[in-house]
């Protein structure tokens, strides 16, 4: 059986492998249709993405992108569209930032504090989305839509002087009360600049989604859900509260999205804070097919492409050019998993059958022998 | 492989049967001979002369019609509408196509009304609309896939009939079935198909149904007969009155269970008949705990579940089967031992409390495939690329593990084949001597009547008849599932009632 198990591995592989060559090809087309040498660009991508500061980049950036990747994850393994992970992280990071400037405790306890505001927040927001599909039938994606919106609004209205919002001396930058200095999380000192420390904390989170959703009850009644609603039901999953449930996961990891940022660079929430993180998550999770490790790597090569093309800019090309091939990589790995999912269950169901037409063989072979 | 070597010959003005067990090949035969499929080798030939069909259009042109299975009507569309869709150069669409209609329906006796619309007829009188249509095309050659599947014994005899009278006017029908009483009393020749090829064929004047059954699966044909009684006098499942409501689609609140009550004790079958759509899924709901009921008490073994979670009522021992296993019974991407886990999550072996335990899962599911006979290659195959048979089968086996109580067995041996058949009726006989109780619903009044200890008649929602399994006959039965005798029956009743074959709604609520 093991052998069944290699190739749905290696089927696997293939898929998301396949849709970043033909990205490549399709970037280097439009390249060349613009009149741009595409292959000293890839060269200079290359080249610049894997210096030493540029590693650095990478991982910082990849540390946000995973979370996201992960809150994504967990609706898509409900068969849940949760596009408001943009709103949750960035109301939630709104907060946990007003909260920790507020605040003068020992890092030991702010911290924590922070974090966990962050992802009460996220979840509240994502609850409201979840309580109205179970209630009213109002769909996630619309709903995490408006939600977003509203959650832009509301930062907008709160980041105010004399609400929560404070102008900094210049008097040009308005954005909440910095974090105390113990409120920093930690770094790994690296040259030239140093790795965040809530990489940790975003592999903890992998790790913690991979073994609730494989090795726990309640994982097997989301993947249940996911992958039957009806099934699900039959089989005594109460659906609606596993909606708001999950959604409400979905939520608090969102809530972690904002937290490398505001714990480990920016020490408060501006107008500068990014923006459209949730959206690259969606990206990430599918690309990663909404697996801890597929998540990760998809992380890294979003960074790595964002790094990669940034430097192009100063090479006389446009660096619009990232976003061709990060959507011509979305676009590609979507059918190329579906391609080879449908594939994957033909191959079985003829090889099942071909086996055991085998053993059938086999065994009327040796009934006629013995006779 | 589907199919290899089959060497069929049909002629002209016979009822030509083929029979078979369920993925014995018949249906793949048919595609091919009406042109869904290409052969990979072989030769067709109508009339003597070589044939090959790209599309069912070449098939038509060449005089072969088909009568799916699954009827291909429009619902909010007249007869005569259904019948000109696509031929409308053949009559036109108005009058002459009418009148058309009219000659074919009288000269084979179909006794099909132009300008009835679809959605009020039955499904008999579908079947016949359908007949019409391929005749309408011209076809000299019918194929029937499987046409009494959905039909009650009635019908049946007014199909039989109608095929009688094609035959007569010199036209070929060609038969596909695996129900072997029916295949004796209609055909003129009979070839059955075993694993893909023709194993033989057998004159029906000088065979037995025990005959046929043994070429067709090789060996004995299985019985659902139950010898010995084990009812005991302790209630199992009390139902009391229930009552549940659906809206339907134009928001009109009807009751789709209303006043139903009964009672299965300990070591019981109780078999529930009727026509498909009369409340059956509905019930099997409502005990699962999947809907809320409008009113009534349901009780196991004492403790009132009425209000209680799906899940509770699965944990204090109610198996069930479902009538769709693909949606209700499996996850068909998952491998098997993950759909052993289905529906007991929150039991052993599956799981120790919050964890789930997946070295006993998959230890345990190695076991049912091996006790119950699930033909697999391994537990990393995902139940999709299972046969029907054996999905059955795992399904069976899960439930069974769990020392249940209850079993709910909605149409459990459907597409399943003879020996699968065979196996699951022992398990459920088996489980009934160890004192489970069971609520079973099926469209195969052989197996209702062979397995149960009580039989009820559902009809619109409602238990309109009881009846003694020793004592009734199918044909019985099936007057009572048109809604055409009700209360006790005791044999002989009037069941030939020709009402129930003509009643224009008998019993066919969609």
């Amino acid at each position: 059986m093991k052998k069944f198990d290699k190739e749905r591995l290696l089927l696997g592989i293939a898929a998301p492998l396949l849709a970043i060559v033909v990205a490549f090809l399709v970037t280097a087309l439009v390249l060349a249709a613009t009149g741009k040498a595409p292959f000293n660009a890839f060269g200079i991508m290359f080249d610049y993405g894997l210096k030493a500061d540029s590693q650095v980049y990478i991982l910082n950036k990849g540390t946000t992108y995973y979370l996201a990747g992960l809150a994504v994850a967990v609706g898509f393994r409900m068969n849940l569209f949760n596009i408001g992970v943009d709103g949750q992280y960035r109301l939630a990071a709104f907060f946990a930032a007003a909260l920790g400037g507020a605040l003068t405790l020992p890092g030991a306890l702010q911290i924590p504090l922070i974090i966990l505001t962050a992802m009460i927040v996220g979840a509240m927001w994502a609850g409201i989305a979840g309580v109205l599909k179970v209630t009213r039938g109002v769909s996630e994606v619309v709903s995490t839509i408006m939600l977003n919106a509203i959650a832009t609004a509301i930062i907008g209205y709160l980041l105010q002087q004399g609400r929560l919002g404070h102008l900094d001396e210049a008097g040009t930058k308005i954005s909440t009360t910095p974090l105390p200095e113990s409120s920093r999380f930690f770094e790994f000192p690296t040259t030239p600049t140093p790795v965040w420390g809530f990489i940790v904390v975003a592999v903890v989170a992998g790790v913690a989604y991979w073994f609730a959703l494989a090795r726990t009850r309640f994982g097997f009644d989301l993947r249940t859900v996911g992958q039957s609603g009806s099934a699900a039901e039959a089989s005594g999953v109460d659906v609606k509260k596993m909606v708001v449930t999950s959604m409400l996961i979905s939520g608090a990891m969102a809530g972690l999205i904002g937290m490398p940022t505001l714990l480990n660079d920016s020490f408060e929430y501006s107008g500068d804070f990014p923006v459209g993180i949730g959206f690259t998550g969606i990206a990430i999770a599918l690309l990663g097919r909404n697996h801890p490790v597929g998540i990760a790597l998809g992380a890294l090569l979003w960074a790595f492409l964002e790094r990669g093309t940034g430097k192009l800019e100063f090479e006389g090309y446009d660096k619009e050019i990232v976003g061709v091939i990060q959507g011509v990589i979305v676009l590609c790995v979507v059918i190329a998993y579906e391609v080879v999912r449908r594939y994957g269950l033909k191959r079985q169901q003829s090889k099942v059958g071909a086996e055991l037409a085998a053993q059938a063989a086999r065994n009327s072979d040796q009934q006629e022998v013995s006779a | 492989m589907a199919n290899h070597d089959i060497d069929i010959t049909v002629s002209r003005g016979t009822v030509h049967a083929l029979v078979g067990e369920n993925g014995a090949g018949k249906s793949t035969l048919m595609k091919i001979l009406y042109g869904m499929q290409k052969p990979d080798e072989g030769t067709i030939a109508v009339d003597g002369e070589q044939v090959s069909f790209g599309n069912p259009g070449d098939a038509i042109a060449r005089g072969i019609g088909m009568v799916h299975q699954h009827f291909m009507l429009a619902d909010y569309l007249t007869v005569l509408e259904n019948v000109v869709l696509g031929s409308e150069k053949l009559y036109g669409i108005g009058d002459r196509a009418r009148a058309r209609i009219r000659e074919i329906s009288d000269a084979y006796g179909l006794g099909v009304r132009p300008d009835a619309m679809v959605e009020d007829l039955g499904v008999a009188d579908r079947q016949r609309v359908e007949i019409l249509k391929v005749l309408y095309r011209g076809a000299r050659t019918l194929i029937l896939d499987e046409p009494t599947a959905v039909l009650v014994p009635q019908e049946v005899d007014a199909l039989f009939d109608n095929l009688r009278e094609l035959k007569a006017e010199g036209l070929t029908v060609i038969f596909i079935s695996h129900k072997l009483g029916e295949v004796l009393s209609v055909a003129d020749e009979i070839t059955v198909i075993r694993r893909g090829t023709t194993v033989g064929t057998a004159d029906p004047a000088h065979t037995t149904t025990k005959q046929l059954a043994e070429l067709m699966v090789g060996s004995e044909l299985p019985s659902p007969e139950t010898r010995e009684s084990t009812v005991t006098d302790v209630p199992m499942l009390t139902v009391d009155d229930l009552r549940l409501t659906a809206t339907d689609p134009d928001g009109v609140v009807r009751a789709v269970l209303d006043g139903v009550s009964f009672t299965i004790h300990k070591g019981e079958v109780l078999g529930i008949a009727g026509v498909e759509g009369n409340g059956q899924s509905e019930l099997v709901d409502a005990i699962m705990g999947m809907r809320p009921l409008d009113t009534g008490v349901l009780t196991l073994d004492g403790a009132d579940i009425s209000r209680t979670a799906t899940r509770k009522r699965r944990e204090g021992g109610m198996a069930v089967i479902p009538e769709d296993r693909h949606r209700h019974g499996l996850l068909l991407e998952a491998p098997l031992w993950e759909n052993r886990i289905l529906g007991h999550v929150t039991e052993r072996p599956n799981s120790k409390g919050a964890f789930l335990d997946l070295k006993a899962a998959r230890a345990d599911t190695e076991r049912i495939v091996r006790e119950y006979d699930v033909r697999t290659p391994g537990i990393e195959v995902t139940a999709a690329s299972l046969s029907g048979g054996n999905q059955q089968k795992l399904i069976v086996g899960r439930e069974m593990s769990h020392s249940p109580r209850l079993l709910i067995a909605a149409h459990p041996t459907r597409g399943v084949d003879v020996g699968a058949q065979a196996q699951i009726w022992d398990q459920i006989r088996e489980a009934r001597r160890e004192g489970l109780a069971v609520l079973l619903i099926s469209a195969d009044l052989d197996e209702l009547i062979g397995l149960s200890d009580t039989l009820r008649v559902m009809y619109r929602g409602r238990l309109v008849a009881d009846a003694d399994p020793a004592t009734i006959t199918p044909e019985e039965l099936g007057s009572a599932m048109t809604g055409a005798a009700g209360g006790h029956l005791a044999a002989p009743a009037g069941a030939d009632d020709t009402r129930a074959v003509n009643d224009p709604d008998g019993g066919e609520d969609r």
